[in-house]
């Protein structure tokens, strides 16, 4: 057997399993987190496969399990996944769009015992524009909205940010109250995926974002107890790199719609790395012994600036893909730290937002057919 | 303090063998729990008020004078909506 490079030992279970169970999604979200090349990965994992990988995980550990996807609710067997992960003793979240729930989908993942749902807003321009003019957008998420609350779930909804919608980030949170919505989360878009092709587009300058901030936090103070709501700062402007995943390999297990199992959702863009596939290996195995997983756990990895920096333990250098995309060395320190050689590129990416004129570029839809073209299939 | 205890919205309470304690679950994650938090909560399901919680509680552990520590404890998860409490029926 091959030695791991951190013994197992010293690895703890992971808490989270997140289950991608499906690329397909009726959404063409802007800032979608799926990879741009996701059309490659059409074959998905059958729900034996699935109740196998609920099974093993649970027996590492893990106490989280999340539905996503796409959009999962495309799988028509996710009431059987959702029963199996409760019956383990998971507590079960799903996270959806709601476009295509019904009442009787929802009566079935009530009798399955599901815990948690997060409504999603998605499609930056049109469904956000659809949502603050009161039209279908509203009326479909106030009707799923009313259906979640009324089986005596708490409802939780989570809007991603950007500049497209950050000025009416007021008129969103007004719209959530009326909602009913307990939870929101305004999560500013993180530039990876689709986000990265549209960055030009969907990057605040520094100024929306102070502003935003300072009207999301006179709504905190207005309806206190009534919502909480969450603001998630992006990594560029805050200057400081974030603790990625809460450590690679430490947390989440994210296992992919074709079985590709991941330290985080976007790994899989990283060069020269193997991820094992729960098709052929179990999740013990692909925890503590593949070289996927074990790659970037801990510190042993790194190398300067982050391998002598005192802070290291506490962000582990930032995230891997960041560091891909814009310094191209998966081995770099994240270039949103200020210290990182390639730092200059993030500073210049939020001086264009800050100055440039909006930009003309027209947006990347996320759909299949970009997709293949974007992998060179076409 | 007087009531009626039960889990608070959206949290779940679980003996989890791999970590030999009981914990709390909840979407954002997990609370372990030590054994004497695991005890109460296991009593607040909303069918015991805290009366009948500490008399459960004081026979199982032929101890006395448990109130205090209840109430301190009902007051805090509370606090952190753990629990809920359903008013005394008069
Ligand atoms: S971000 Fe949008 S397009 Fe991407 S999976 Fe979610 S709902 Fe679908
Ligand atoms: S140098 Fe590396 S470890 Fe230090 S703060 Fe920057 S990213 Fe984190």
């Amino acid at each position: 057997m091959n030695a791991p490079a951190t013994p197992a030992a010293h690895i703890g279970p992971p808490m989270w399993l997140l289950a991608e169970v499906t690329y397909r999604c009726p959404l063409h979200c802007v800032f979608c987190y799926n990879p741009v090349d996701f059309a490659r990965y059409e074959e998905e994992l059958s729900t034996d496969d699935w109740l196998r990988v609920l099974r093993e995980g649970r027996e590492l550990g893990a106490v989280q399990c999340g539905f996503s996807g796409g959009e999962p609710l495309l799988r028509n067997d996710l009431e059987v996944l959702i029963a199996e992960a409760r019956r383990l003793g998971y507590y079960t979240n799903l996270i959806t769009s709601g476009v295509g729930l019904t009442e009787a989908r929802l009566d079935a993942f009530k009798a399955a015992g599901l815990d948690h749902i997060q409504l999603s807003f998605q499609d930056s321009s049109k469904e956000i524009n659809d949502f603050l003019t009161h039209t279908r957008t509203f009326e479909l998420k106030q009707r799923v909205g009313e259906m979640i609350k009324a089986r005596g779930w708490p409802m939780v909804m989570n809007v991603v940010i950007h500049r497209l919608n950050i000025e009416h980030i007021g008129r969103i949170i007004e719209m959530a109250d009326q909602l009913g919505a307990e939870y929101l989360e305004l999560a500013n878009a993180q530039y990876y995926s689709w986000a990265l092709l549209n960055r030009d587009q969907l990057m605040p300058s520094r100024e929306q974002l102070r502003r935003a901030e300072a009207v999301t936090d006179e709504w905190k103070a207005r309806l206190a107890e009534r919502m909480r709501i969450l603001f998630v700062v992006p990594d560029y402007h805050e200057g400081k790199p974030k603790k990625c995943m809460n450590g690679w390999g430490n947390v989440f297990l994210t296992v992919t719609p074709d079985g590709t199992a991941l330290p985080c959702h976007t790994a899989r863009m990283l060069p020269g790395l193997d991820f094992p596939n729960v098709r052929e290996h179990g999740l013990r195995h692909i925890w503590f012994e593949s070289e996927g997983f074990n790659h970037y756990r801990g510190t042993g990895w790194m190398k300067e600036p982050c391998a002598s920096c005192d802070d290291k333990e506490n962000d582990y250098g930032g995230c891997r893909c960041q560091a891909y995309l814009l310094a191209a060395d998966p081995d770099a320190a994240d270039p949103v730290c200020p210290k990182s050689p390639h730092h200059a590129q993030v500073a210049a990416a939020i001086e264009q937002a800050d100055t440039a004129a909006p930009s003309t570029k027209p947006l990347i839809f996320r759909d299949p057919k970009e997709s293949r073209r974007l992998c060179g299939e076409s | 303090m007087d009531g009626t205890p039960r889990l608070g919205h959206g949290f779940r309470f679980q003996w989890e063998p791999a970590q030999s304690c009981h914990v709390l679950l909840y979407p954002e994650g997990m609370i372990r729990l030590n054994r004497s938090a695991g005890e109460i909560l296991a009593r607040c399901d909303g069918s015991r008020d805290i009366a009948a919680i500490v008399a459960e509680l004081e026979q199982a552990f032929a101890s006395s004078g448990l109130r205090p520590e209840v109430e301190a404890f009902v007051a805090m998860a509370v606090g952190k909506r753990w629990l809920r409490l359903d008013a005394p029926t008069p």
